[in-house]
């Protein structure tokens, strides 16, 4: 194959290269950096002054509304994923081994389409759906329960997750565990290994590095959401990305909400690094 | 049996998650035809008076109008950008090339919120702030590795030889570009055109941190939310789940054209 010959400055090349280089340094880059600058500044008489001093880190960090909210949303997150992992699984492993090709073509296809629909219309049918005189609470009532109050609790906030989340983590579990090689759990089954020790020693080992992917991707977007906590679990206390929007939105306090979306970032980062460390780690004996 | 059984319990569960996931969806176009204005069950009666309401205010269709611009200036330049990077991905290898492509595809692992302070600040920064070009170019930093996905799929089918091929017949690489690796990835670059423009119509969060008085529809739909219950809401969301939905079902289409022709009858 004959490449034409390399010059010292390959325009060609470049044309190609460089723009997404600028534009990214440009508008995705410069932004999160001056964002960290930020955090420093002070503000004073309502306007931002560019300055290096500690005081937003010092006033946001020593307080207990911050930790409130970050453990609060630390630990929500954490739940979304524990759930979505798990009622994912059992669909992902139906759709990877217990259907034809052309069924899961058609489901991914299918968990596909809530992505590209509006999440906040999605987030206000289930307001209406689960309010105190909803559907749900007045299907309930003609077998005499309820009314349940589901809004402004941890569960409102939970169904709000996971509708952003389930899609995904059961697109994500079914692509880790449609690459096994069937024969191994086959094999499994036929030296006499019981269906659910089956899955247990021998599907999620193997589909382990996709599994925890999907995790991840659930945890990230559970995290930085605003919309379930806000709509459906009734903000009380605000989870970070609440705080981040109360405190730039009333106030102008941007440092202070740079001050938190660093926290967050930090977090995500070491969550993100855990994460793939043991996604890639060596198998132990066991 | 025992085999039989399981099987059958699992495929039900799949329809289970599936209810949950297009339970919300299908409430939302049923309340959009509904009259009452906190629905519940029983339904009331069939009524378009929400659509009426909506297609009456001037707000929504300025609304319309600043989503489709942003929607659709964002698609380009992202595909543009996505081009771009794929071709070189594809075609070079270089130093720091894993930087370089982190950099095209980190922003979707990044919490929209986060890239919407940083947006804001840095816009308000450099002067541009509540403009309709700055929520542009926001959304096209965040679909431009979507374009890049797509295009580079479609680029790993084509033959290495194809575009050596043209050269050793005299064409420059500008024109091989032009007649061979472009309408190769014609496709794809519809496709991904598509879906970033669904993306760049449904983001909120971004766009009401830059928009200032410029609303795309989704920050529309955010405001009228965060007053009261607002039946208004269903009958715009069921619009802009059409919009994004002819569009996801068009990329499908194009991308899935390049299965039923051959790659090397197609480049000529």
């Amino acid at each position: 194959m004959t490449q034409p010959a390399r010059k010292r400055f390959d325009a060609y090349a470049m044309t190609w290269r460089l723009p997404i280089i600028i534009w990214q340094l440009l508008f995705f880059v410069g932004p999160l950096l001056f964002m960290v600058a930020m955090s420093f500044f002070v503000v004073k008489n309502y306007r931002m002054v560019e300055a290096f001093e500690f005081t937003n880190w010092v006033k946001m960090l020593g307080r207990g509304y911050f930790w409130d909210s970050y453990f609060l949303t630390l630990w929500l997150a954490t739940l979304a994923t524990v759930c979505a992992m798990v009622i994912a699984f059992p669909a992902a492993y139906a759709l990877a081994f217990k259907v034809p090709d052309s069924v899961r073509r058609w489901a991914i296809f299918l968990l596909i389409i809530p992505f590209f629909t509006s999440y906040l219309v999605r987030i206000f049918s289930w307001y209406v759906i689960l309010a105190e005189t909803g559907v749900v609470n007045s299907i309930l009532s003609y077998v005499g329960l309820g009314p349940y109050t589901m809004l402004n609790t941890k569960f409102g906030t939970i169904i709000g997750y996971l509708t952003l989340t389930l899609p995904l983590v059961v697109i994500l579990q079914t692509f880790a565990m449609a690459n096994i090689d069937t024969r191994l759990v086959e094999a499994a089954h036929n030296l006499g290994c019981k269906p659910f020790a089956t899955v247990y020693r021998v599907v999620i080992p193997l589909a382990k590095t996709g599994l925890i992917i999907a995790a991840l991707f659930c945890f990230i977007l559970s995290f930085g959401d605003f919309v379930s906590p806000y709509y459906l679990g009734g903000s009380k206390p605000p989870t970070l990305p609440i705080l981040i929007i109360d405190t730039t939105k009333s106030g102008q306090q941007w440092p202070r909400a740079a001050v938190v979306a660093i926290m967050m970032m930090i977090t995500l980062f070491a969550v993100a690094f855990a994460a793939i460390s043991a996604a890639y780690a060596k198998r132990g004996k066991s | 049996m025992q085999q039989r059984v399981l099987t059958w319990f699992l495929r039900a569960y799949i329809g289970v998650i599936f209810l949950f996931v297009f339970t919300p969806i299908a409430f939302s176009v049923v309340f959009s035809f509904n009259s009452q204005r906190f629905p519940t069950i029983p339904l009331g009666e069939f009524s378009t008076q929400w659509y009426d309401t909506i297609l009456a205010d001037h707000d929504v269709w300025q609304a319309a109008l600043t989503s489709i611009v942003v929607a659709v200036s964002a698609s380009a330049i992202a595909t543009l950008l996505g081009f771009c990077t794929a071709y070189s991905d594809y075609r070079y290898s270089f130093r720091f090339k894993g930087a370089y492509l982190a950099l095209i595809l980190l922003p979707p692992t990044i919490p929209l919120i986060i890239m919407a302070l940083a947006m804001l600040a840095w816009f308000s920064k450099i002067g541009a702030s509540g403009q309709v070009w700055s929520i542009i170019i926001a959304h096209s930093v965040l679909t431009a590795p979507f374009a890049m996905a797509i295009i580079r799929l479609r680029l790993n089918q084509m033959d290495e030889n194809l575009e050596a091929a043209a050269w050793n017949l005299g064409a420059s690489e500008w024109s091989a570009m032009r007649h061979v690796v472009v309408p190769f990835c014609k496709p794809a670059i519809v496709s991904a055109a598509c879906l970033c423009a669904a993306v760049s119509f449904d983001e909120f969060a971004i766009a009401w941190f830059v928009s200032g008085l410029n609303k795309t529809v989704p920050v529309f739909i955010l405001e009228i939310v965060t007053g009261n219950i607002d039946p208004r809401v269903n009958a715009i969301g069921t619009f802009v789940f059409m919009t994004s939905m002819a569009l996801v079902v068009a990329a499908q289409i194009f991308f899935s054209t390049k299965q039923l022709r051959k790659p090397a009858g197609e480049a000529g």
